[in-house]
């Protein structure tokens, strides 16, 4: 089976952010890959596992995020490929992300995409989707289970707002992880030096027969800012029962919540 | 500029979900005095075209069949598809909800146009609709535009106040015939895990639980609280981790973001990773035996002490409060 993986490199979620000059600042910041693009990987390499196959982990970013691209080539893939459009693209949308991703793909014959619902820096969850679509295939997002059976038939289990609805569907096709999905591995000692001599290839605009007017951003961020911070509030004193009972009167009449 | 914009109303459990009233709200604003166009999409559900006039529609467009009866991107975007050429308008709002958080990538690839998602303001400034949406699970926020093609957004529920429902308000109805065929997943089965229809992200209560709640069964008292004020239980990574509840009902920067008027943090040790997750919420209260703990540095209201002593005396508290109301 032929599989891909899309994956984003992003923010450790212990950081805290702050702004210079405007922007978000990368200084001395950690970085992973996206929490729900490791359960992504995690299932392709079950599903290679289980079926045969080779698994791809594909991202758009800098150069910085071979060393992403190395920790999943570590839990397993096979091959990645880094698609580093930074000097070629000064505005970069979802848009953007996708057609990049999809031009890549269209002529890959993939049977299986698989890619985090959401990635917890952007947060648009729009670039899974956004390549069906262009591929022309079908997808299922925020996925908690899938099984694949002989002849392409694929059943999945999809998480909707707490509730699950099960899916029949049929490869090609595209999946988002969502939690629960599966447990990712830790990348083994063996791993890590057995995906140092895995192929990492690095790809520009001009590789994929694109131009920089084929993928413009469609949006644009005018103004990054950060959120007023919460001032520490009051903390009751006394006995239990008061507190509650002074509690209750703070969210009725301070408050004004219930 | 006036502009049409449409709208997806949103039908669940039998009824119009709040944000399909927010997302109308929203569309007024990107109207600047253009017409709101509020689509209904599903299996019968005219009778829901007159709420969303008296919720600000200047129009309803209704688009039933039997293949709408669950939503699938396929279904549903032959059905926007089809009246996105029929009225072409300049601005779309959808729910930022599972099922537009599926649907409209689809569509902005079909319409080649950009999309802002998980929007919680939007304004007219300088000549632009300015969006303000959160990243970073909510550590930041950024201010975006559309600048080519249409403007469609998804807007978080919750955040973006309705209009007054005013009776008087009129517009038309109508019905428009879309074929829809070739579904390439199809919805076999949907299993019921969420309690009694309040969902997290559109609750206005959320009573949280942490690994302070120690067991599956601590969560109990949780659950008394959260009926009590109507509202939705929530937990910590910590508790899904632990096997206490599943993990459809974490929140934080991996799970579920929210914004509910009022957060009862029960046993949370406030981590980074959850604060994200609720800080945004307008009231928080945070009960913990641990003086120390995290939550209470972003906490209006705290109560240093056993959850399983202050969570029943709190139902009982509130319980009192609404008999006497």
């Amino acid at each position: 089976m032929n599989i891909f993986v899309l994956m984003k490199r992003t923010f450790d979620t212990e950081e805290k952010i702050s702004i210079v000059n405007g922007k978000i600042n990368e200084e001395g910041a950690e970085f992973i890959i996206n929490p729900y693009d490791e359960y992504a990987i995690e299932e392709a390499i079950q599903v290679r596992d289980k079926h045969g196959g080779e698994v791809t982990v594909i991202t758009v970013g800098s150069e910085e995020a071979e060393k992403e691209l190395r920790t999943a080539l570590a839990m397993g893939c096979d091959k990645a490929v880094l698609i580093n459009i930074d000097d070629d693209v000064e505005e970069q949308d979802q848009y953007t992300t996708a057609k990049v991703l999809a031009e890549y793909l269209k002529d890959k014959n993939p049977d299986l995409i698989l890619a985090g619902n959401v990635a917890i820096d952007g947060g648009s969850g729009q670039v899974g989707p956004r390549v069906a679509e262009l591929l022309g295939i079908p997808y299922v997002t925020t996925i908690t289970k899938l099984d694949i059976v002989d002849g392409g038939k694929v059943t999945v289990v999809r998480d909707v707002e707490g509730d699950e609805e099960i899916i029949e569907t049929s490869l090609p096709l595209l999946v988002t992880a969502q939690q629960g999905l599966n447990e990712p591995r830790y990348p083994s000692l063996p791993g890590i030096m057995k995906a140092k001599k895995k192929p990492l290839e690095e790809l520009e605009l001009d590789d994929l027969d694109l131009d920089e007017d084929d993928v413009e951003a469609k949006t644009k961020t005018i103004e990054v800012f950060l959120p007023p911070k919460r001032e520490a509030g009051k903390i009751l004193q006394g006995e239990i029962a008061d507190q509650v009972k002074e509690l209750v009167q703070l969210l009725r009449s301070e408050a004004k919540v219930v | 500029m006036a502009r049409k914009v449409l709208t997806l109303a949103e039908v669940r459990d039998g009824s119009l979900r709040n944000v399909s009233f927010e997302a109308i709200a929203a569309a007024k604003t990107i109207a600047e005095g253009g017409e709101v166009v509020s689509v209904l999409v599903g299996d019968q559900v005219q009778a829901h075209a007159n709420e969303l006039i008296y919720r600000g529609a200047d129009r309803v467009v209704v688009i039933e069949h039997p293949n709408l009866k669950f939503y699938t991107s396929d279904g549903y975007s032959q059905a926007l598809k089809a009246v996105i050429d029929k009225e072409q308008p300049e601005g779309i709002v959808f729910g930022h909800t599972a099922l537009g958080k599926d649907l409209s990538p689809k569509l902005a690839i079909k319409l080649d146009a950009g999309l802002v998602s998980d929007v919680v303001a939007v304004e007219e400034a300088g000549g632009n609709i300015v969006f303000t949406r959160p990243i970073y699970s909510g550590k930041a926020f950024e201010k975006k535009i559309v600048t080519s093609g249409i403007i469609f957004a998804t807007v978080r529920p919750n955040n973006i106040a309705p209009l007054e429902r005013d009776e008087s308000r009129t517009g038309s109805v109508e019905a428009l015939a879309v074929e829809i065929k070739d579904l390439r997943a199809i919805v076999k089965e949907v299993v019921r895990k969420t309690a009694e229809g309040v969902d997290l992200t559109e609750a206005k209560v959320i009573v949280a639980g942490g690994r302070g709640v120690k067991s599956a069964e601590g969560f109990k008292p949780l659950k008394e609280l959260a009926e009590v004020l109507g509202g939705a239980v929530g937990a910590s990574r910590g508790a899904c981790d632990a096997g206490y509840c599943d993990y459809s009902l974490q929140i934080g920067q991996t799970g579920k973001v929210v914004t509910p008027d009022l957060y009862i943090a029960c046993g949370i040790s406030g981590a980074i990773q959850h604060l994200a997750g609720m800080s945004n919420s307008k009231v928080i209260v945070a009960i913990n035996k641990d003086p120390e703990a995290n939550i209470f540095k972003v906490a209006d209201y705290g109560i240093v002490g056993d959850l399983f002593e202050v969570v029943p005396l709190l139902t009982e508290e509130f319980k009192k409060l609404k008999v006497h109301s």
